[in-house]
């Protein structure tokens, strides 16, 4: 069974009448000691999933799912208090910018010590001592150099690195089983993102823990997942294990995503940029979502809502999904094509 | 390569320093925001600058375009020492160099309509009437792909990548020679990312508009830059074209980010990138070479005497161990 | 993008009207323009008139009261109803004067503060520091000493007694504003230190100032009653509600309606202002923070 098991998630904004859809029947599943990455641009929905999951969306949001499952335990039927005792726990979670995400007027030693005290062990939620000793191994668990001095710095005294591991090793005082990174290296430099994410993956590999890594950088998610979720627009458009989803995209996003890198680009004088910008609240297309910019959209992309299929582990939401050399199947050559005239490649 | 006329850009060791208070009765510091920068741009072509936070690339901008004048060092544009020049030379020269911003959400004027931010360089130089303005304005935003519509719209109107075509146009008004452009695709998302590439480089060819493009991005130096520049701590530390750079890096810090890079392909390797430690703060350099309390290749004469650009095989590095470094193979990227 | 966006006005227009209290705000503010503009016509007698038949006359709805004087009549015997509605006049005169005066001194001296910051700024703003050290009324009392009684008076001392707030909010602005990169982007452009100040800085530092502006009327017709009420300010016959309450305290027992008609006109006015005050900042700070 599965670790954390998502099914239906949906997640609404604004009024019944114009309701602007952030994340659309989700389906997600991690099992322990996995690590996906959850990859999209902006607006794919990816870090509202996460504060789905963690029930942080606040009215005027409303999210909805047929399943919610973490650790065998319904999330959505739980007490507030206990999805307080599960949260920072368990199931915790970091940010994108730790300065942001730490409290600026209490130290170090003071915001570990809290969640030492909520989800520490029985020691540590009596003794201050326990807790500073634990406080203390924590920090060097996540390799900060000079734990003691440390502890008394308060956060603006950090660096964006040295925050970020602060924010890492409040997450481990619960001993989460999983571990949800919401672009948890965009806000910093690239040797220290690199240093980042090496001990968020042993930090998994070494306690069995599953991490969520979410984040718009592709090649982070091929050096660090086992497997990847691709969103689009609020809908999961692909899923499969790495390194074969990169080498071999199922679904037109994914591969024309690849492609805008510049380091598939070299040697060419200009990128493939992908036409048209991700749709917005009003002009959600009626079935395919990418249809109005993809080059290989048919007639049947713009009526049929292409189901979220496949085999082997990979799927992808395409009534052509390419194969291994980036064709389009499914007999997409004698599909009826698009009616005159095109698609809007829209600004 | 010899040239005959005057690079559009001269800069030898440029230095900003700024002296910050430490707090009371604590005295006060010096940060050596940088320290002694040289390099020249020819027009037309394409300069990266690349470095992580510290390293100085924001304040060289400040400094190239005139905003903050240095601490010492020279400043040449096209021929014109700009701390002799009196005001109006120095006036004349402001339409040359212009700059995109990083953050497309904070450069435009909130309360000013497109067409109006587009026509103020226009405004400000005072060289055009009222009905040419107007025609160069929607001619430049015809050119970055821009509908004529969007002229009567405020900038909380578009997306990210809509507001930086705004941006780069704005730059381009007063036919400048060479734009900064300070991290300009770096808060976009992929595929905006590759379309502003796209535009920033059809510009380079239609116009023939030199950059000096900021960027910690090495992909996407490496799609744009004819020459790149690594900074440290306020210090060049290596400066090469393009292709050599990528292929044989001489500098220890080149190599780390490099390796850092994440990549595509680099399957789930990790050994490669140990670089220790994290950019020492501007307040309190390390003696000696700047990077040497990180640097996997750190022997006795780094800590006391600061390495200076020299030439070594098809690069200008400043490191003791260059060759060492040029002859351990690279891992492949 | 399709149809175009609405512009900032409607915007604003409509993040303002979701607040009841706001709208209500409104609407009484705008009642009381119409009737300061149409006083003369509305008003059923002329406010200086004595009728010395009906002094201290009780309101129309008590024992002894007439519908000739609506709400009773002074103790000289001039119609409350009258005086109330020229006094609406006076009472929005000096709101905006005053405002208007402080506001342009304080807009014009913050955004030099802001801007030059070095000596200017600290010259600047230690005087500020001086003239809100004193109390409010002890500063306005002390301007009206110097300058003489009287309402022009009056307003210039309110002027001064709110300058140093528009100075501390507009230098405040300034100097967050001056740091971001539109601001930068017009100096590459080459724009000049005044071309900076009023047409790239200014205009993105309004909307604190209109909300403390629109406060601020209230302050000022406070603290003109108060003026008017220590006969520092509008000397009789004006019928300034401050004065009409000074004038009338001895009758607070025996004809209670002369105290309590122009304490109400003041209430009124000073909360139509605030909830506007308040609905207007609450309209604005969605778009500081966008």
């Amino acid at each position: 069974m599965a670790l954390l098991e998502i099914r239906g998630l949906t997640v609404s904004f604004g009024t019944s009448r114009t309701p602007l859809i952030a994340v659309d029947h989700l389906d997600f599943a991690i099992d322990a000691g996995e690590i996906v990455g959850l990859v999209g641009e902006s607006g794919s929905g990816k870090s509202v999933t996460a504060l789905a999951v963690l029930g942080l969306v606040d009215f005027p949001g409303k999210v909805t799912c047929t399943q919610l499952t973490f650790d065998g335990r319904e999330l959505p039927a739980l007490s507030a208090a206990g999805r307080r005792a599960m949260l920072g726990g368990k199931l915790a979670m970091i940010f994108q910018d730790p300065l942001a995400s730490l409290d600026p007027c209490y130290t170090v030693e003071y915001q570990l010590g809290e969640a030492l005290r909520l989800h520490g062990g029985t020691a540590e939620r009596r003794s201050a001592k326990a807790r500073r000793a634990r406080a203390l191994e924590l920090l060097r668990q996540v390799e900060i150099p000079d734990a003691p001095a440390r502890l008394r710095a308060y956060p603006h005294q950090l660096s964006g690195g040295m925050a970020q591991r602060v924010m890492i090793a409040i997450a481990l005082a619960g001993q989460p089983r999983l571990l949800i990174a919401d672009e948890p290296t965009t806000a910093l430099d690239v040797t220290v993102q690199a240093q980042v994410l090496d001990l968020l993956v042993r930090l998994a590999e070494e306690r069995g823990m599953a991490l969520v890594l979410i984040t718009h950088d592709l090649a982070v998610v091929a050096e660090t997942a086992h497997r990847v979720v691709v969103m689009y627009a609020g809908q999961a458009v692909e899923s499969g294990p790495l390194p074969a989803l990169f080498d071999a995209p199922r679904h037109p996003y994914t591969k024309a995503l690849l492609e805008a890198l510049p380091e598939h680009n070299r040697g060419r004088a200009r990128l493939q940029a992908i036409p048209g910008v991700v749709p917005g609240a009003r002009d959600r297309p009626p079935a395919c979502l990418l249809a109005p910019r993809c080059p290989f959209a048919r007639a049947r992309c713009t009526v049929e809502a292409p189901p979220f299929t496949g085999a082997e582990g990979r799927r992808a939401r395409c009534h052509f999904p390419l194969d291994a050399s980036g064709r389009p199947g499914n007999d997409w050559a004698t599909a009826a094509p698009l009616p005159v005239p095109a698609a809007e490649g829209v600004r | 390569m010899s040239e005959p006329v005057a690079p559009l850009l001269a800069v030898q060791g440029l230095a900003r320093h700024y002296v910050v208070s430490r707090g009371f009765l604590r005295g006060k510091a010096v940060v050596r925001a940088l320290d002694g920068v040289s390099f020249t741009l020819t027009a037309g072509r394409t300069l990266a600058v690349v470095g992580e936070s510290g390293c100085g690339k924001s304040t060289l901008a400040r400094a190239v375009t005139m905003i903050e004048s240095p601490t010492a060092g020279t400043l040449a544009v096209a021929g014109i020492d700009v701390a002799r020049a009196d005001r109006r030379a120095r006036r004349r020269l402001r339409p040359l160099v212009q700059m995109v911003f990083q953050n497309p959400y904070a450069s435009l004027n909130p309360r000013k309509k497109v067409g109006a931010l587009l026509e103020e360089p226009l405004v400000i130089q005072g060289t055009h009437d009222a009905a040419a303005r107007r025609e160069r304005v929607h001619a430049m935003m015809a050119r970055v792909g821009l509908r004529p519509e969007h002229h009567e719209r405020y900038p909380h109107m578009f997306s990210g990548g809509q507001r930086q075509r705004v941006a780069i146009a704005r730059a381009l008004m007063s036919e400048p020679r060479l734009v900064v452009a300070d991290e300009p695709v770096s808060a976009l998302d992929v595929s905006i990312q590759a379309q502003v590439l796209n535009l920033l480089m059809d510009l380079r060819d239609q116009l023939g508009v030199a950059y000096l493009f900021i960027s910690h991005n090495l992909d996407v130096v490496r799609q744009i830059a004819d020459d790149v520049l690594v900074m440290y701590l306020g210090h060049g530390v290596e400066h090469a074209p393009r292709d050599a750079l990528f292929a044989r890096p001489g500098h220890p810090y080149t190599r780390a980010l490099l390796a850092a890079t994440p990549s595509l392909h680099g399957g789930r390797r990790r050994a490669a990138r140990a670089v220790r430690g994290e950019p020492p703060s501007p307040l309190a350099p390390p003696g000696g070479c700047p990077f040497h309390t990180r640097c996997p290749y750190v022997v006795e004469r780094c800590t006391v005497e600061r390495p200076l650009l020299r030439p070594v095989g098809g690069t200008v590095v400043a490191c003791h161990r260059a060759e060492d470094v040029l002859a351990d193979p690279m891992p492949v990227h | 993008m399709s149809a175009a966006p609405p512009g900032p006005w409607r915007e604003l227009w409509r993040s303002y009207a979701q607040s009841r209290g706001a709208l209500l705000g409104l609407a009484l503010v705008i009642a009381l323009i119409v009737v300061a503009i149409l006083a003369d016509a509305i008003a059923p007698h002329p406010p200086n008139e004595q009728y010395r038949d009906f002094t201290l006359a009780p309101p129309a709805w008590s024992a002894g009261g007439s519908s000739q004087f609506l709400l009773g009549t002074d103790p000289v015997g001039r119609d409350m109803l009258s005086r109330l509605i020229h006094g609406t006049r006076l009472s929005l005169a000096i709101g905006s004067i005053s405002v208007s005066i402080s506001l342009a001194l304080g807009i014009a001296l913050g955004l030099l503060a802001g801007y030059a910051r070095g000596l200017t700024e600290t010259v600047i703003m230690r005087l500020m520091d001086v003239m809100l050290s004193l109390p409010s009324l002890l500063l306005a009392i002390a301007v009206v000493a110097i300058l003489g009684p009287g309402l022009a008076n009056a307003m210039y001392a309110i002027a001064v007694v709110l300058l140093p707030h528009y100075v501390r909010l507009t230098r405040a602005a300034v100097i967050a504003e001056a740091k971001r990169d539109y601001v930068t982007s017009s100096r590459i452009a080459g724009a000049g230190p005044l071309r900076l100040m009023v047409m790239t800085i200014l205009p993105n530092c309004l909307a604190p100032l209109i909300v403390q502006a629109t406060l601020g009327f209230s302050n000022a017709i406070l603290d003109a009653a108060a003026l008017g009420f220590l006969g520092l300010g509008a000397q009789p016959p004006t019928p300034e509600w401050g004065s009409m309450l000074a004038s009338a305290l001895e009758f607070i027992q025996r004809a209670p309606w002369v105290v309590t008609f122009p304490g109400l006109a003041i209430l009124i006015t000073v909360l139509a202002f605030n909830l506007m005050g308040d609905g207007l900042r609450d309209a604005l700070d969605p778009k500081l923070k966008q």
